[in-house]
């Protein structure tokens, strides 16, 4: 037998990408069904409080309705999760809560006649404002519960207070992030359907498994009489990873209509209310330093929001114990409970907000100490984890610093700020460091079958949100199994294969490759042992969970990157363009130097539309986000982005995984955002901690209004 | 979406009857603006006379040096059309920054005119808003008004206009031409779109079911020195903070002659009648077009979300006549 060529390390096409272009793939809401009936939610306009009478009667009127969902009406369901007790109760806690459904033969029918449905309310106050909480009413605030438990939510190391009163240099400074909204292509879509005694449901998310799981849970019926089928998901960056209310309307829509398949998509707008959004954050950071630039302590602590149904905090502090080398470090987390939807994961949570404070606070030292951002860095790398004390099991944050300086140009470099300009236009260069954690999420299996015509049929029910998965966990297969790509079919997306972990946390290709990893080594093993290496005539079928990782108590684990970013200001306009951002990353083994680099890329461009463009706007009095679509959630355009180019560090992490390979899903996006305020900062002499950084905080001169005259 | 009947008709005037007897129709151009409204439950036509083959869908020479611009063309196409591009380059450029090529593709001459405010309450029905239900309020006011008006605003209404396109065309004096219940009519570009007053709920001057037939835009050999600069929070499709259309007639660094209008700031195309006044005859350095601005913006009237809109339109207007004046910018 030949050695066949490793897969893992080619830069492979998609194997769904021809069928994705030629619209070809079957997204949810797109598979073809006989009969559908469309369902359209009704939502709160208050945001606390109590439904008093509802009237129906307009709607159900309207010719094609079939039926309207309300509190008054609903199956009652057996869960306590807050997020998935729809329609369970009179109670408003935010703003466009579901608090109703309207099922009609056509899209156009249902959407009107969820305008016909009227609620009254009984309207009590409410708070959704998290600056409000920031000043004096720490009480009000909590610490969350852990995130993940290896990660506790508040750390701290000798005397930070003492260490920064005595230390030569001092950065005090806080920061704010907005609230984020994911905005995917494909918005949350459902085809549910009653099938007698269980659904079917085809939907756009990140986790069959976790869906099958809730729905169950919900409707008292056992797991295998829900089928969950997600094959393509067009894009979901953590909104589709929990289930929610959409999904749960849709599957007591499908009880009212048995044997018709009911179709639900949300309205863009829909998307801002009900599919969770990366919190706002406050956050703080104070560095103490010699003047040689070495810390001596560093403190971090965030304050973010979660709604009163259900708690999600994002640990915005969590990367910062393991950046840099201190002997007195602080982290404190603090979650408000506010009257609004409930946050959620969203690419690279808490690192995506957090690295943007203390990477920017990074460069206010280095400006302090009179050092290059760079030096300073390098200065305070650890020997080992500064807060496990642990080694690392790779880490090779000054290799990409290195690396990228040489790539990018950054010397030399005058570090004066607007010393380089073009035209009208300020020029400055800026960088920061980016880390992720090597994460791998339980309860993942997968199954392997062979033929005796040579063929692998591997099942996992993981899914694709568009990343290249399905691509690269057949790589991982195909190099597990020792043999040809060719030979190796695998399906994922349907909860009838083994069950797997949801797609998040850059750990996909560790849960599942892992587990895919197993399964292969132990059908080698019994073909070999049982079957003297010949595949049996009625073939051999292994399944495999997810090993533990034995190195896991041994090292900290972690990937790093070097971002680094070129800004232009506009001297009379403020107008800000990143001709050029450059990254470089240290993410263990590439198994698909492809797919890799559009997911690093696709990171890099959201962190420049972070730093430049989102936010979602909150109107306090409301309590709802006002520019709730895409004309006025601006996401970076393609003008907005520059030259990107992504490198990464040859890393061999033999203990991360039998792949070693370490994730390359969020940490493209953190960091950059640093980079741009810092190279904003180096062309203008303006520091700006609050994101996004719009023209207005730019503008030169005069403040505004002082040449009005009212 | 409610229901609504959908109709063509082989003349212009067989259209505006169709309209005279429907108070609540529509016409319908590119319906890249209005079946967005009526998706949002913001417009609810009964009816909708699809005008797209109706009025010409071409750019001609008039004669005497001028241009006639059907109603119907694509905003594209005006971009694309030499006569456009020679003759009025701000009318092409104003029409490039707007929207995406898709939506330049679809939407008309006409319809961009007719857009509507893209002030969020207003597209939101479960807000208060004096534009689409006179007498409920304006939520924008004490609300999110970053894009908002600076000047010409009420109390009752602080939207601005969202078209690029009728910026430009305010400035070179254009002229539009419409066919309505009553006959026709010629309506100065200046005169189309009004302030918001205490009836914001009109965004022009035309008449229920006054149907644009086309825009003339008279002769303006100076405005082959025309610019349109838009500033916006990024770099593509997006509504315009500020923008200024600008034409300019120079002799021996003495302005003869020059065209102004403002976006983004206020209910309607903005004419700097008062910038071009003190700039006509005068030289054409940075501090004579600063205090031209500054006049302009003199009564300016911003709100807190909206202040940095004074000086940015301010520096905006300096940095294009600057521009075309040749100098450092
Ligand atoms: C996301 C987005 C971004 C955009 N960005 C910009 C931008 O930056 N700048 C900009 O200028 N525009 C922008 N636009 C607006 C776009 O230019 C308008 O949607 C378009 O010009 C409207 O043209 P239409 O032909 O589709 O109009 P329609 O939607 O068909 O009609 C608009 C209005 O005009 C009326 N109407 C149409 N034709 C006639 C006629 N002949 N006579 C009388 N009434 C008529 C209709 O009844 C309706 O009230 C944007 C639009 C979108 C969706
Ligand atoms: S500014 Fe005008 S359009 Fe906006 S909410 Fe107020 S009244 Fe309505």
């Amino acid at each position: 037998m030949t050695t066949p060529v490793p897969a893992i390390g080619q830069p492979l096409d998609r194997f769904d990408g021809a069928e994705k272009v030629r619209g070809l793939a079957p997204y949810a809401f797109e598979h073809p069904v006989e009969h559908p009936v469309y369902l359209f939610a009704v939502q709160s306009t208050i945001a606390v409080g109590r439904i008093t009478a509802i009237d129906c009667s307009q709607a159900s009127a309207r010719p094609g309705v079939l039926a309207v969902l309300t509190h008054q009406n609903a199956p009652r369901l057996s869960t306590d999760n807050g997020e998935l007790r729809t329609l369970q109760s009179d109670e408003v806690t935010f703003r466009g809560q579901i608090v109703g459904g309207v099922i009609a033969e056509t899209s156009e029918i249902a959407r009107d006649a969820a305008g016909l449905v009227r609620m009254d309310y009984e309207e009590r106050p409410h708070n959704v404002d998290l600056r409000g909480e920031v000043p004096g009413h720490r009480e009000r605030l909590k610490v969350p519960d852990e995130v993940l438990p290896i990660f506790p939510m508040d750390t701290s190391e000798g005397d930070v207070d003492a260490a920064l009163a005595s230390a030569a240099v001092r950065v005090d400074s806080r920061y704010s992030t907005p609230w984020y909204t994911h905005n995917a292509l494909e918005p949350h879509t459902t085809i549910a359907c009653w099938t007698g005694d269980g659904f079917t449901l085809r939907l756009s998310t990140q986790g069959v498994t976790g869906i099958q799981a809730a729905v169950a849970g919900a409707f008292r019926l056992d797991p295998s009489r829900v089928r969950v089928i997600s094959p393509h998901v067009g894009g979901a960056f953590g909104s589709k990873v929990y289930p929610r209310a959409d999904v749960v309307l849709a599957a007591m829509a499908a009880r009212l209509v048995p044997g018709r398949p009911v179709k639900f998509a949300l309205t863009r707008q829909q998307t801002f209310s009900q599919t969770g959004y990366r919190p706002p954050t406050f956050q703080r950071v104070r560095l103490g330093a010699g003047s040689d630039g070495r810390l001596v302590a560093i403190e971090h602590n965030a304050i973010e929001q979660t709604s009163k149904i259900r708690q999600f905090a994002e640990h915005s502090t969590r990367a910062t114990p393991s950046m840099y080398a201190a002997p007195n470090r602080r982290t404190q987390q603090w979650v408000a409970e506010l009257d609004v939807p409930t946050p959620t994961i969203m690419r690279a949570p808490g690192e995506a907000s957090g690295m943007f404070a203390l990477e920017s606070a990074m460069d206010e030292l280095a400006i302090a100490c009179d050092l290059d951002p760079i030096e300073l860095r390098i200065r305070n790398e650890p020997q080992v984890h500064p807060h496990f004390q642990l080694p690392f099991s790779s880490r090779n944050l000054v290799a990409c610093l290195q690396e990228g300086a040489r790539r990018f140009g950054w010397e030399p470099r005058d570090p004066t700020p607007r010393a380089r300009r073009d035209g009208g236009w300020l020029i400055g260069t800026g960088v920061a460091a980016a880390t992720y954690p090597v994460l791998r999420l339980p309860g993942s299996k997968a199954t392997i079958r062979v033929g005796p015509d040579g063929r692998y049929l591997v099942l996992i029910a993981a899914v694709d949100i568009g990343t290249g998965t399905r691509t690269a966990l057949t790589q991982v297969a195909a190099d597990a199994l020792q043999v040809d790509i060719e030979q190796v079919d695998l399906r994922l997306g349907d909860s009838t294969y083994p069950p797997a972990a949801e797609e998040g946390a850059s750990a996909g290709i560790t849960s599942w490759g892992a587990a895919i990893h197993e399964a292969a080594d132990q059908l080698r093993q019994r073909l070999t042992t049982e079957h003297g290496g010949t595949v049996p005539a009625d073939g051999l079928e292994v399944t495999a969970d997810t090993p533990d990782n034995p190195y896991l108590k041994q090292y900290a684990m972690h990937s790093f990157g070097a971002q680094f970013a070129e800004v232009r200001v506009n001297e009379r306009t403020g107008e800000i363009r990143v001709p050029r951002q450059l990254g470089v990353f240290a993410c263990g083994r590439i198994v698909n130097p492809k797919t890799a680099r559009s997911q690093l890329l696709g990171g890099m461009t959201w962190g420049l539309s972070m730093a430049l463009h989102e936010q979602s706007v909150l109107d306090l009095r409301f309590g709802h986000v006002v520019n709730h679509d895409l004309a006025q959630y601006h996401i970076s355009s393609n003008a907005d982005v520059g030259a990107i180019e992504v490198h990464w560090i040859e890393e061999d992490d033999p203990y991360v995984n039998p792949m070693r390979t370490k994730g390359v899903g969020e940490i493209g996006i953190v960091g950059a955002a640093a980079a741009i305020a810092n190279a904003v900062y180096h062309a203008t002499g303006v520091r700006i901690r609050d994101l996004p950084i719009t023209l207005d905080k730019l503008l030169p001169g005069d403040r505004p209004g002082s040449e009005v005259g009212g | 979406m409610r229901t609504f009947r959908y109709e063509r008709s082989s003349s212009v005037s067989g259209a505006v009857a169709l309209l005279a007897e429907a108070p609540h129709g529509a016409f319908l151009g590119g319906g890249t603006n209005l079946v967005d409204l009526m998706k949002l439950g913001v417009a609810q036509p009964d009816l909708l006379v699809d005008v797209r083959r109706l009025v010409s869908d071409r750019v001609e020479e008039l004669p005497g040096g001028g241009v006639r611009i059907g109603a119907g063309t694509p905003n594209s196409e005006c971009a694309a059309h030499p006569l456009v591009r020679q003759r009025y380059p701000m009318v092409s450029q104003a029409l490039l920054s707007g929207a995406s090529g898709q939506l330049r593709n679809l939407a008309t001459t006409a319809g961009n005119l007719l857009q509507r405010t893209r002030c969020p309450y207003f597209q939101d029905i479960t807000t208060a808003c004096n534009k689409r239900e006179p007498g409920t309020g304006c939520s924008a006011i004490e609300g999110h008004h970053r894009d908002l008006a600076i000047l010409g605003t009420s109390p009752e209404c602080v939207a601005t206009h969202p078209s690029d396109l009728a910026v430009a065309l305010a400035a070179l004096d254009a002229t539009v031409r419409t066919h309505g219940p009553g006959g026709e009519r010629v309506i100065s570009m200046t005169e189309l779109h009004r302030l918001p007053g205490p009836e914001p709920q009109r965004d022009t001057v035309l008449q229920h079911g006054e149907l644009i037939t086309a825009i003339d835009l008279p002769p303006a050999p100076f405005a082959t020195r025309s610019h349109f600069r838009k500033v916006r929070d990024r770099a593509s499709y997006a509504f315009a903070l500020v923008a200024v259309a600008a034409a300019i007639d120079l002799a021996d660094g003495v302005v003869r002659d020059v065209r102004i209008a403002l976006g983004g700031v206020a209910h309607k195309p903005w004419r700097a009648y008062r910038a071009e006044e003190l700039l006509r005859g005068g030289p054409a350095d940075e501090e004579r077009f600063r205090q031209a601005a500054e006049a302009e913006l003199a009564d300016a009237r911003p709100m807190p979300g909206n202040a940095f809109k004074v000086p940015l339109a301010r520096n905006t207007l300096v940095a294009t006549l600057l521009d075309l004046a040749g100098g450092p910018r």
